[in-house]
């Protein structure tokens, strides 16, 4: 029955499509190691097990009738707190929304419910998705199944800590500036920030608009490819959703053929700041490409390093006014209401409780930015910095069909230490960043481990828009490459919990 | 503070004024989300995760706002946006549920445009329109237990969200000025212009009573002869047309009251008063309040066609003014008649009474005599008289019909107003039917001969036009109700 666990998401569907294994019994067993590891690790903020054993015996029911499967049915995912879930709670990881029962499902939501995907439950996350750790929750923070002392990354560290701890074969992030990729990288799993545009944001509680986009995690890049899938595609509920057919992903993780692709080094990202070890295990990924039939050149992206400020204005921007709306009146935390303080005085009370540091800092810092007069030099600049951005991707992709650069700069660090100096911890997403801002695809696999601390480097792919099929094709390709070479998944390096 | 009169005013100083005018699109959904616009609904049951600004939820265009909005843009001769966007205007209040509206800031969709408006004289004002943008309603504060339903002194506010993303139209005219004298009227006529429009455009009923139609009358005053303009008062929501002209009148006079002291304007909303036509001091706008607008990153832009645009030119229906000189010369009027039946309100019901049927005379007849000095007498609108066009037009068919006499029509009209029912009815109830039963009449006209022999003798003799004197005498022992004409016949039959 362990060995349940240990079932990368195909694998899962097929056993249960075949009748080897029930639905109850797979969701069962995960939620039998969410209750065996889940005090140390913390990945789970809510554990829903009425529901997912409901979800599951309806897949059961279905398979005994004889009725048609979807290429998930069955399969336990962990879902990361930022989705409206109908009838779950919805936390954000923040005390603001504690005990908010939101009355309606995002898309994703919905779309995984109809795909009879096994909801396990809600995963921790930095606050309003504002943070590269997951310190920031204010639900305590969630420890990296690696080594238990040292963060998951940020801010979806739940949903990829519950991958490494095999408490879900699948997961869901949001990425933002990296939140689904840094995590996934510091973590040894896969995580995939798909095209702006390409999964629906209805239901995604907005940390910035022109940003957010939520996309798979998984131990392997044909899960994640399949849970893509599954997610993908139009919503008329979304303005800015991509009216347009969802690119041919799980046939791009299964081509494992990369000759005559052409590759491009992002110059930018390397050097001062960047740990020994990941370049190391970066440089041997690059050699692997051109073992298997690519061709790797020198990309020069010089934009690129104006990203951070940018993107540190325009976050914050678009967050002080999504986050507007907690103002104690409708829904959430409500301080001092006690019948003789104004409606003003409340609100000002309960964002002064509700708010962690850092969600604070970002509201002031976009409040700041936004203000006439500041608007043309911090708000219009890095609207501008976002277009350099982007043509110099336009450029890349011009001459190569994938960029690569490491995922971040160095492997996970231990909770706390970089907990009271935001700009240390604002480098985890150097190099995440600009696809974000560019609003293109991008991927991070895990491509070994550094050897001066044992713990995972993450690859990342970038494809332009809508070709996050590259992403798939060349991940699918180094992934096999790689477990190939060591014999197994980095996963099984991992310490038992 | 005793303030200088209107005349003393205008003496010394030049209006300029700017007009903000509110329109609440007819269309059935909100701005935004799915929700019905229905009035009077239970509180906060027209609500959904969008509207009511939950967390995750987001916002998709009513397109019929959109093309309402290019309607009106049209209308008021406005250039339409090749390419436009929403902003979020930031600003903290409970009756607004993500804490920023949905607007439009520096991309309107329609600008620079202009609307004639005429004048209770005739003459015509140009009234130069800066922009028309869409946004979205808010929700609807109750403030319970304060002396004057406003959030001061209150003890708890009742919030209904129903209203919150109607959408709204926001036409700013520019600066109005050499008015002079005549801005408040100018002011009252635009606004009554601009609802014509509005309802001729089938956009929105353009109430004012029921908020469909609000506006802020922006006011400021600088020494005639200089062309600087001096600091304004934002007067907000004033709605009904008698009350904009109050408050443009009612600033005016403030305006250089505080001015002849030698005192300064405050630049600061105000709230306009009903009962005595005064303004008082709202919130002080100083240059601490920034709503932070930026381009909505949830929505994309809005690219309307040209194609599209032509085709809704194409389709506009016939503009008031226009529509009011095809029917002056279609009821024969002269200038100035029109502009009787103009001032007095008369337009819509003269026109409503001739579809259902009446002569334009017999229509304009009734709706300009009895029924405007009523309204006259009351104080009321023309169009709020408790009878509608289709009985006053029932009379008029009466009459035609020789089954009333213009006295006993004018008694049914008296019956309909006084709520006794439809004119039928009153005329039933109140035995009114013109008698020309001759042996009925035939009593009548033999008494009126006996008791009027000399009378009798001239017709006798050929003088036929004395025949008036015995119809009288008639119509009086009949109380009016006899057929005159048939009263006249039989006389004459009988001393031929």
């Amino acid at each position: 029955m362990t060995e349940l666990i240990k079932y990368t998401a195909a694998e899962t569907a097929s056993a249960i499509a075949n009748g080897e294994v029930s639905a109850v019994e797979v969701a069962q067993a995960h939620l039998d190691r969410i209750d065996a590891v889940d005090k140390k690790v913390n990945a789970f903020l809510h554990v829903d097990t009425e529901g997912a054993l409901a979800a599951a015996r309806k897949v059961d029911d279905k398979r005994a009738k004889g009725e048609r499967l979807s290429p998930l049915a069955g399969v336990p995912l962990a879902l990361k707190d930022v989705f409206t879930t109908r009838g779950i709670p919805t936390t954000c990881g923040s005390k603001m929304l504690e005990g908010w029962i939101p009355p309606y499902d995002a898309t994703l939501t919905r779309r995984l419910k109809d795909a009879d995907v096994v909801i396990l439950g809600k995963t921790n996350m930095d606050e309003f998705a504002m943070g590269s750790s997951t310190e920031n929750s204010a639900y305590g923070p969630t420890g990296n199944p690696w080594d238990l002392t040292r963060i998951p990354g940020g801010s979806g560290g739940g949903s990829a800590a519950a991958l490494a701890a095999f408490e879900a074969p699948l997961a869901i992030g949001t990425d933002t500036g990296g939140s689904i990729r840094q995590p996934g990288a510091v973590t040894g799993t896969v995580g995939v920030k798909p095209t702006y545009g390409a999964v629906s944001r209805y239901g995604l509680v907005a940390f910035s608009s022109s940003l957010d986009q939520g996309g798979p995690c998984a131990r392997t890049v044909l899960d994640a490819a399949l849970l893509h899938e599954a997610i993908a595609g139009h919503d008329p509920l979304d303005s800015t959703s991509i009216d347009a057919p969802v690119p041919a992903v799980v046939e791009a993780a299964k081509m494992r053929d990369i000759r005559g692709m052409r590759i491009g080094i992002v110059k930018e990202f390397a050097g001062e700041g960047y740990q020994a070890g990941v370049m190391q295990r970066f440089n041997e990924t690059v050699e692997l490409l051109r073992e298997l039939g690519a061709e790797v050149v020198e990309v020069s992206c010089p934009s690129f390093t104006l990203a951070l400020p940018a993107y540190y204005l325009i976050a914050p921007s678009e967050c002080s006014s999504n986050l507007a709306r907690f103002d104690a009146m409708r829904y959430g935390l409500r301080v001092g209401d006690d019948g003789t303080r104004s409606a003003e005085q409340v609100t000002a009370l309960t964002r002064e409780a509700g708010f962690g540091d850092e969600v604070k800092r970002r509201i002031i810092l976009g409040t700041y930015a936004l203000s006439s007069g500041y608007y043309d030099a911090y708000y219009g600049s890095a609207q501008k910095v976002r277009t350099l951005i982007s043509r110099d991707f336009d450029a890349a992709f011009a001459g190569v069909d994938v960029l690569i650069s490491p995922t971040t700069p160095t492997t996970a660090f231990p909770i706390g230490e970089r907990a009271d100096d935001p700009m240390a911890m604002y480098l985890a997403d150097l190099c995440t960043i600009p696809s974000n801002l560019a609003g293109n695809a991008a991927m991070s696999l895990p491509c070994g481990l550094a050897p001066e601390d044992n713990l995972p480097v993450g690859l990342q792919i970038i494809a332009p828009a809508m070709a996050d099929d590259r992403l798939y094709r060349v991940g699918g390709t180094v992934e096999a490459a790689l477990n190939d070479k060591w014999g197994h998944t980095l996963l099984e390096e991992a310490p038992a919990l | 503070m005793s303030l200088v009169s209107y005349e003393e005013a205008l003496a010394s100083y030049d209006p300029v004024m700017g007009l903000e005018v509110h329109v609440e699109l007819g269309t059935k959904t909100k701005m935004f989300c799915g929700c019905s616009t229905e009035l009077g609904a239970e509180p906060n049951s027209q609500t959904c995760p969008t509207c009511l600004g939950l967390p995750g939820s987001l916002p998709v265009v009513n397109a019929v706002g959109v093309e309402s909005a290019i309607r009106i843009g049209l209308a008021l001769n406005c250039e339409i946006a090749e390419w436009c966007r929403f902003a979020r205007k930031n600003y903290f209040y409970p009756d607004m549920p993500k804490n920023f509206q949905t607007s439009q800031y520096d991309e309107p969709i329609a600008f620079n445009g202009y609307l004639d408006v005429q004048l209770e004289d005739g003459e015509v004002f140009r009234v130069e329109i800066e922009r028309a943008h869409m946004e979205e309603d808010t929700g609807k504060s109750t403030h319970v237990g304060g002396a004057t339903g406003r959030i001061h002194g209150a003890e708890y506010s009742l919030l209904d969200y129903n209203r919150a993303g109607i959408p709204l139209i926001e036409i700013v005219t520019k600066p109005i000025e050499g008015a002079g004298h005549r801005a408040p009227e100018v002011a009252k006529a635009y606004v009554a212009e601009l609802r014509e429009l509005i309802k001729a455009l089938g956009v929105s009923e353009a109430r004012m009573d029921k908020g469909q139609m609000r506006c802020d009358v922006n006011l400021s005053l600088r020494p005639n002869g200089t062309s600087t303009f001096g600091t304004r008062s934002e007067t907000k929501n004033v709605n009904s047309l008698r009350s904009v002209e109050r408050a443009a009148r009612f600033e005016i006079m403030r305006h250089a009251t505080v001015l002849t002291d030698g005192g300064t304007i405050v630049q600061e909303t105000r709230h306009f008063h009903e009962e005595d036509g005064s303004t008082t001091s709202g919130r002080i706008k100083d240059n601490a309040e920034d709503y932070r607008y930026f381009p909505e990153p949830d929505l994309v832009p809005v690219a309307p066609a040209r194609e599209w645009v032509e085709e809704l030119r194409a389709g506009l229906p016939e503009m008031p003014r226009v529509r009011r000189a095809r029917l002056q010369a279609e009821w024969g009027l002269t200038d100035k008649d029109m502009q009787s039946v103009l001032n007095a309100g008369a337009v819509e019901p003269i026109s409503d009474t001739i579809a259902a049927g009446a002569p334009a005379d017999q229509a304009r007849k009734w709706w300009m005599g009895e029924l405007a000095r009523r309204a006259n007498e009351t104080g009321t609108e023309l169009s709020e008289q408790p009878i509608t066009p289709a009985q006053v037009a029932r009379v008029c068919a009466l009459v035609a019909e020789g089954k009333l006499n213009d006295k006993l029509a004018r008694q049914v009209i008296e019956g309909v107003l006084a709520g006794e029912g439809e004119p039928d009815q009153v005329v039933e109830k109140r035995g009114l039917a013109v008698v020309s039963d001759d042996s009925a009449l035939g009593a009548a006209v033999d008494q009126a001969i006996a008791d009027n022999p000399d009378v009798a003798a001239k017709i006798r003799d050929g003088k036929v036009q004395a025949v008036g004197a015995l119809v009288g005498a008639v119509m009086k022992t009949t109380r009016g109700q006899a057929d005159a004409a048939r009263v006249k016949d039989l006389i004459l039959e009988k001393l031929a």
